[in-house]
């Protein structure tokens, strides 16, 4: 089938609609014993129209299924350390030190070090937590946005947030992406090696109590030793955290 | 990642002609099942995934407290390898219908996978989204639903890094998508869960992964155009798609995949192709379409050039695709002049007519298209002859397919009615014998007679 070059180049050309030629119609068009009508047409899922489209699809799952139930390649590096301070997880796998540095270095919160799933919620979190007019302003107007891109429904608490979030978009009911300043008493400081297994910022959620609450501490308020969690342990959760500054963020690149 | 394995797989000592067999088996197997509405089954994708690819991988059932074990190693453990131990041996449990039961009633479970899933470690993250994409393969219902209040979570999580190409991210962004077309292909699902789909956030969140631009990820927009070509056919509330942009966002996907085509980057680009023209042809018939705004609604004449360049790409690697773009073709010249224009002034009939060839189911729809375009009128038949359609229009009245030589019928009539000489032409090529060999045909003979007429009074 020969392109012409026209199309190519129209392609590549801006967007526009090409002015129509003039339409006039004869009754006599279509008139019996013809039939022709235009009109455009739709295909409900089953029909037999989709079979060749569906039968490709399925074999393409067929051959990717079963390589994902294949034990996963991962081609091993000399061992090496994070460089960003305070962190010396250690890694033996490209493929896992930049899921790492993404995961825990790239949205953090210059304030409190608290590491973000995305740029979206580190704004969001910087500005609930270390903006002084927020607060200010939230006891007059809904100030607390809802998390999820693309709903634009602000609440007056966190709380009532937090409901929305479970009754209108779905998600686990015990979930919290904030966590409450009001603090939380662990019984032990436990070493936090095991419990990091959460998405960060996505704090909380699926494991009760544990690191998440030990290390959202606040600094100014509990500086008992035996509690803080250095930073090296915590995978950079972050230890300790500011209040009301009013300085600007500096974004990890 | 789905792509970059692909090829990987090859039973050793398996011939090429050995594969070419298997595979047509698998092709004729699954075109029995879809035409006894069981393509669905999720047991047909892993019926013929041999056992060679998993090194004797075998499906236990595992019980609660099992379950639970491995859920807490996971999460809990000490050392990232054992944590990930656990989720292997989780995952083959998963394999059988009555693990997934299990795991889905227990507890706490779904929300630990949930968990794992943004796990900021890969390897876990990676075996977690295993389990779920074992978990979307169920046959009962209740285990896929069971994933949906997730999804959402998930990909407000996992879109905020879709620009950085995260193995792990895109990993699990796949196999959530993958999980959500199971679920949308379910016999309930026009009734039950594409609506609560549609009142969420779901939508927004599929167009914006199918959004074409560095951020795109093959893989994933694969997954989720299923998802959206599930829900558009199912007719629910199309509707609303297009007041979310739907259309230009596919529009502007379509050029991408054409970009793509033309730099031949062709590695599977058909398996997002197809999802993509079913949407837009689907969608393209709401009436919704004329009550959006001008930037909502698809009329930018490079959708023209990029679906040419995309069938002209079907001929040489998929001509099974062939009907489905001339599907788009005639939903989009069916009511507009503009894009009927277009076909002219991008001098798009000849093409259009090399394709007449290939398949009776082709060659309708191609004079389908051609018909689009003449019946607007003498100033579209103007640059319709003359030219090479009527000697095409000649050679599909030798047909033996009646549809066929039906529809060439209709399009002699416009042609003849808006562009009377083009019957003399007729004429003198011979056309009336051409005519008559179909003049005892039942369907076909009234239209016959009416043409042999016209020419003769032309």
């Amino acid at each position: 089938m020969q392109l012409p070059p026209a199309v190519h180049a129209r392609l590549a050309g801006g967007p526009g609609a090409a002015e129509p030629l003039p339409v006039e119609r004869s009754p006599k068009a279509g008139a019996v014993p013809f039939r022709f009508t235009a009109r455009q047409v739709r295909f409900p899922r089953e029909h037999e129209f989709f079979e060749d489209g569906d039968v490709q699809r399925h074999l393409y799952l067929q051959d990717v299924l079963t390589q994902v139930a294949g034990a996963p390649e991962r081609p091993r590096v000399p061992e090496f350390t994070c460089q960003v301070a305070g962190c010396c997880q250690v890694f033996d796998a490209l493929e896992d030190y930049e899921h790492h540095y993404h995961t825990l270095h790239r949205n953090v919160c210059s304030f409190c070090k608290r590491a973000f799933p995305s740029g979206h919620l580190l704004d969001i979190h910087i500005l609930e937590w270390h903006d002084s007019l927020f607060q200010i302003l939230s006891e007059r107007q809904n100030m607390y946005q809802c998390l999820v891109e693309g709903c634009t429904e602000k609440f007056k608490t966190s709380k009532d947030r937090k409901d929305h979030l479970v009754r209108r978009h779905l998600y686990p009911a015990d979930f919290r992406f904030d966590k409450p300043k009001k603090n939380m008493s662990p019984a032990t400081p436990r070493a936090t090696v095991q419990v990091s297994a959460e998405a960060l910022g996505a704090e909380g959620e699926q494991v009760e109590g544990d690191a998440m609450e030990v290390c959202s501490e606040p600094a100014g308020e509990r500086h008992t030793a035996g509690r803080r969690i250095p930073p090296t342990i915590c995978f950079g959760q972050g230890a300790s955290r500011g209040f009301k500054s009013t300085k600007k963020r500096n974004k990890h690149q | 990642m789905w792509l970059r394995r692909q090829g990987c797989l090859r039973p050793a000592g398996c011939g090429v002609e050995e594969l070419r067999r298997r595979r047509r088996e698998r092709e004729a197997a699954l075109r029995k099942a879809r035409r006894e509405q069981q393509l669905i089954s999720k047991r047909l994708l892993r019926d013929d995934a041999p056992e060679e690819g998993e090194g004797g991988c075998v499906a236990v059932i595992l019980g609660q407290a099992e379950i639970q074990q491995f859920l807490q190693l996971a999460q809990r453990g000490t050392e990232e390898k054992e944590r990930g131990r656990a989720l292997v041996s989780l995952r083959r449990g998963l394999q059988h219908p009555e693990t997934q039961q299990t795991f889905i009633w227990l507890e706490g479970s779904m929300r630990t996978l949930v968990g794992l899933l943004t796990s900021n470690q890969a390897l876990l993250q990676l075996e977690a989204a295993r389990c779920l994409h074992e978990l979307s393969h169920s046959e009962q219902s209740a285990v896929a639903e069971a994933c949906l209040p997730a999804t959402s979570y998930l990909l407000t999580y996992l879109s905020g890094h879709s620009s950085d190409f995260i193995s792990p991210h895109v990993t699990v962004l796949e196999a959530l998508g993958y999980a959500l077309s199971q679920l949308l292909q379910a016999k309930e699902a026009p009734e039950k869960i594409i609506p609560s789909v549609l009142g969420s956030t779901l939508p927004q969140h599929m167009l914006q992964l199918l959004q074409p631009g560095p951020k795109l990820n093959f893989g994933v927009a694969v997954e989720f155009a299923w998802c959206l070509h599930y829900i558009t056919c199912s007719q629910v509330n199309n509707a609303l798609l297009i007041t979310h942009g739907a259309l230009s966002t596919l529009g502007l996907l379509l050029l991408d995949l054409a970009g793509a085509v033309q730099r031949t980057e062709d590695a599977g680009l058909e398996l997002l192709a197809c999802p993509v023209l079913r949407c837009l042809s689907n969608l393209l018939t709401e009436a919704a379409v004329g009550a959006v705004g001008e930037q909502m609604q698809l009329r930018d004449e490079r959708v023209v050039a990029a679906l040419f360049i995309l069938l002209q790409f079907f001929l040489q690697k998929q001509p099974s695709l062939l009907p489905e773009g001339l599907w788009l073709l005639n939903n989009l010249t069916a009511n507009s002049p503009s894009f009927c224009t277009s076909l002219l002034s991008l001098d798009l009939i000849e093409p259009l007519l090399q394709l007449l060839p290939v398949s009776n189911v082709v060659s309708l729809l191609v004079l389908t298209v051609l018909c689009n375009v003449a019946e607007k009128g003498p100033a579209y038949c103007q640059h319709l002859w003359p030219g090479p359609l009527l000697c095409s229009l000649l050679g599909t009245l030798a047909f033996s397919d009646t549809e066929v030589v039906g529809q060439s019928l209709e399009l002699l009539q416009l042609l003849f009615l808006y562009r009377p000489e083009a019957a003399q032409a007729f004429l003198q090529q011979s056309g009336l014998q051409a005519l008559e060999r179909h003049e005892k045909e039942a369907q076909l003979q009234d239209r016959v007679h009416a043409l042999q007429q016209t020419a003769l009074h032309s």
